[in-house]
């Protein structure tokens, strides 16, 4: 392909491993530079270079399929490999093009938000929180999975109290979110020792072929399997266990609230898909019954609940972060279909999520911004008085409700077309009437802006004042792109369906015996 | 704890921790270097490096133990360590090899002297990181100021 050698060969080779390494590494120099300018570059510098590797490794896996990459020339199971398929890539390009472009959103916003002494290990922990991210999309090793949850989940509670300097509840938040993302890795981690115990490995695809000989009547790995999807339930906020999402969401710094929503919710919902399909196997009676009642049951009462609560909140970013809960489900009922057309729907929404909410939380942090706002009664008159800010944030919630010609748009329907293909014809019922009380929730805000006239100080309406341009690019890069890929939606959609395919193949894409196709060693050996 | 003089209660205390406190940081590069051969390596020579520095702030009190090592050293001290750990994978990534692949130090070796080299500077970088992160453990609970102090009782 003409593309690829845009790209140096050693970021084919080597980059599975150093989009989570290089993040890493400079965030440690980070952590002790005093200088919040020199910090803020070097974040914007690792994810740019994150969204080219991400880029590269997208690109290479859909031309010449996927990527093994052994940690320290072992081999697995022996060694820790790094393997990239249709599953993870786009996920990797996804968080890390968001981190750039909330890097870049971050300049003003962070100065505004955070103490100034503070700078260097905020930036620090974000890197390291991006890190996890990546690094637990990445890799094929169970443990390692653990070791990155880990990592991201506790910088993540650092950044969510760091939003103390702006609101002090922050602080109970983050203490909420820390309580409850511990008992999910916990509960994650037992599941990984269950299974470690009955097959004496830690590689996902070495476990996969090993669970098959094991066979579906083994209550140890019913019982890991068990404690497996409620921590990752946890962490990707399915509906009951989603208590600490809305806490977070509302009062961490703006920038990474929007990182967080992007991302954060993603990368879990993608270990449950990996988990869930790969490793265990969705034809045995007890996976099924748990996609089909667990994931599409609670998907379901999400979808209603949230959407219900999220019409009864007043501060902007707790009736997003409801939202999410609400959107969440509506993966999980994509997923819990189980057919390769709801795979699809529920990837693909996960994509679109992520471009919708990181643009509607960028516009709120904006609002703040300038105004001080947090409350939906406070945007009057947002449409005249920040009419930029105002536009990307509308056309991204129009995306949230599903318009023709959006993004949010095409997922539903093909949401819509995977619930009519399995016969569930009252989901598409409960599609439709969630879709409406989106309506209610974003049109609630909408209104507000665009029909309520300017608010006046001393007997004159408030100035125009529009949003730093630092903020107002990335808002709508994501804006852009909500309807670009609502028009084109061919480039998604195949990104999608590789997804589905790997998940669809379950566990049989491994080679039986353990033997893996390894690539041929680079280094002189 | 200021008072130096000899007619200090815990003289015996402090003549033999300052004895003993070379021969700990000196047992904790042994107990490094000689991980290879024996038990040890890098956590637990951290932890007896970083207690070496937690005895003396505990006869010594802990102002004089932050004058003999500043928290900004600690600071610098647990990032390094993640640099010399990481830095040695982008060393094997320099010479060509896979992250931390340590036989790209000595490609020629017949007795894997690249994996000895390797897995010693690694463990050098988890020597660091953990004394680091001992010390900083031990200074921000002892630099915790009590909600009431004594004297308002």
């Amino acid at each position: 392909m003409q593309i690829m050698s845009l790209f140096p060969e050693w970021i084919l080779s080597h980059g599975a491993a150093s989009i989570v390494i290089i993040p890493l590494l400079l965030a440690v120099i980070t952590a002790v530079n005093s200088s919040a300018r020199l910090a803020w570059a070097t974040v914007l510098g690792v994810t740019a270079l994150c969204a080219f590797t991400a880029l590269g490794l997208l690109l290479q896996v859909m031309s010449f399929g996927p990527i093994h990459y052994n940690m320290g020339g072992w081999a697995p199971p022996m060694g820790i490999g790094y393997y990239i398929d249709g599953l993870n890539a786009p996920l990797l390009l996804l968080i890390s093009v968001v981190a750039f472009l909330c890097t870049l959103y971050a300049l003003p916003s962070v100065v505004a938000e955070v103490e100034p002494k503070k700078h260097g290990p905020f930036y620090a922990a974000f890197l390291i929180s991006l890190a996890g991210l990546l690094g637990m999309v990445a890799t094929a090793d169970a443990f390692n999975v653990f070791v990155f949850l880990e990592v991201s989940s506790i910088s993540t509670y650092v950044l969510v109290a760091m939003g103390a300097s702006r609101d002090r509840r922050a602080l109970s938040s983050s203490f909420n979110y820390l309580i409850m993302g511990s008992i999910g890795a916990t509960f994650f981690v037992i599941g990984i020792g269950f299974l470690y115990m009955q097959t004496g490995t830690l590689n996902m695809m070495d476990m996969a072929r090993l669970l098959q000989e094991i066979g579906p009547g083994d209550r140890v790995v019913q019982l890991a399997f068990a404690f497996i999807a409620i921590g990752l339930g946890l962490k990707l906020a399915m509906f009951p266990l989603h208590m600490w999402l809305p806490g977070a969401y509302a009062y961490a710094p703006s920038f990474f609230t929007a990182f967080l929503a992007a991302t954060a919710t993603k990368a879990a919902l993608y270990l449950l898909l990996r988990f869930t399909f790969t490793v265990f196997d969705p034809n045995w009676d007890y996976i099924a019954i748990a996609v089909m009642i667990l994931l599409a049951g609670m998907g379901i009462l999400g979808m209603v609940a949230a959407s219900l609560q999220a019409i009864f909140q007043n501060d902007i970013r707790r009736v997003l972060a409801y939202s999410s809960v609400a959107q969440v489900g509506y993966m999980l009922l994509g997923v819990g279909m189980a057919t390769t057309l709801g795979l699809t729907a529920g990837y693909l929404h996960m994509i679109n999520h992520a471009i919708m909410k990181g643009a509607l939380f960028l516009a709120v942090g904006a609002f703040w911004y300038r105004f001080g706002i947090t409350q939906v009664s406070d945007m009057r008159g947002l449409g005249k008085t920040m009419p930029w800010t105002m536009a990307g944030f509308t056309i991204a919630g129009i995306s949230l409700i599903g318009v023709p010609g959006t993004v949010g748009f095409v997922s539903k329907l093909i949401l819509v077309e995977a619930a009519a293909e399995n016969g569930w014809w009252w989901a598409i019922g409960v599609i439709v009437a969630t879709s409406v009380l989106a309506i209610i929730y974003v049109g609630r805000m909408i209104e507000q802006a665009y029909f309520k006239p300017v608010p006046q100080i001393n007997d004159r309406p408030v100035r125009r004042n529009e949003a730093p341009l630092a903020m107002l690019i990335p808002l709508w890069v994501l804006a852009l792109a909500s309807l670009a890929f609502g028009i084109q939606t061919e480039w998604l959609m195949n990104l999608a369906e590789a997804a589905a395919q790997v998940l669809s193949a379950g566990s049989n894409t491994v080679i039986p015996g353990g033997a893996y196709a390894l690539p041929a060693p680079i280094g002189g050996h | 704890m200021s008072n130096q003089n000899s007619q200090s209660p815990h003289i015996i205390l402090r003549v033999v921790s300052k004895i003993l406190i070379p021969l700990i940081a000196l047992f904790a590069l042994y107990v490094h270097f000689h991980g290879d051969y024996g038990p040890g390596g890098g956590f637990q020579a951290g932890v007896i490096f970083a207690s070496a520095i937690i005895l003396y702030a505990l006869i010594f009190g802990l102002e004089e133990a932050k004058r003999a090592v500043p928290p900004s050293w600690v600071r610098i001290c647990m990032s390094l360590g993640v640099l010399v750990y990481g830095g040695t994978g982008v060393a094997t990534w320099i010479l060509g090899g896979e992250f931390l692949n340590f036989t790209s130090f000595a490609p020629d070796s017949t007795h894997a002297a690249g994996q000895h080299w390797g897995i010693l500077a690694v463990e050098l970088g988890v020597l660091f990181a953990v004394t680091g992160a001992m010390v900083a453990i031990f200074y921000a609970f002892g630099s915790r100021e009590p909600d009431l102090k004594d004297e308002d009782w």
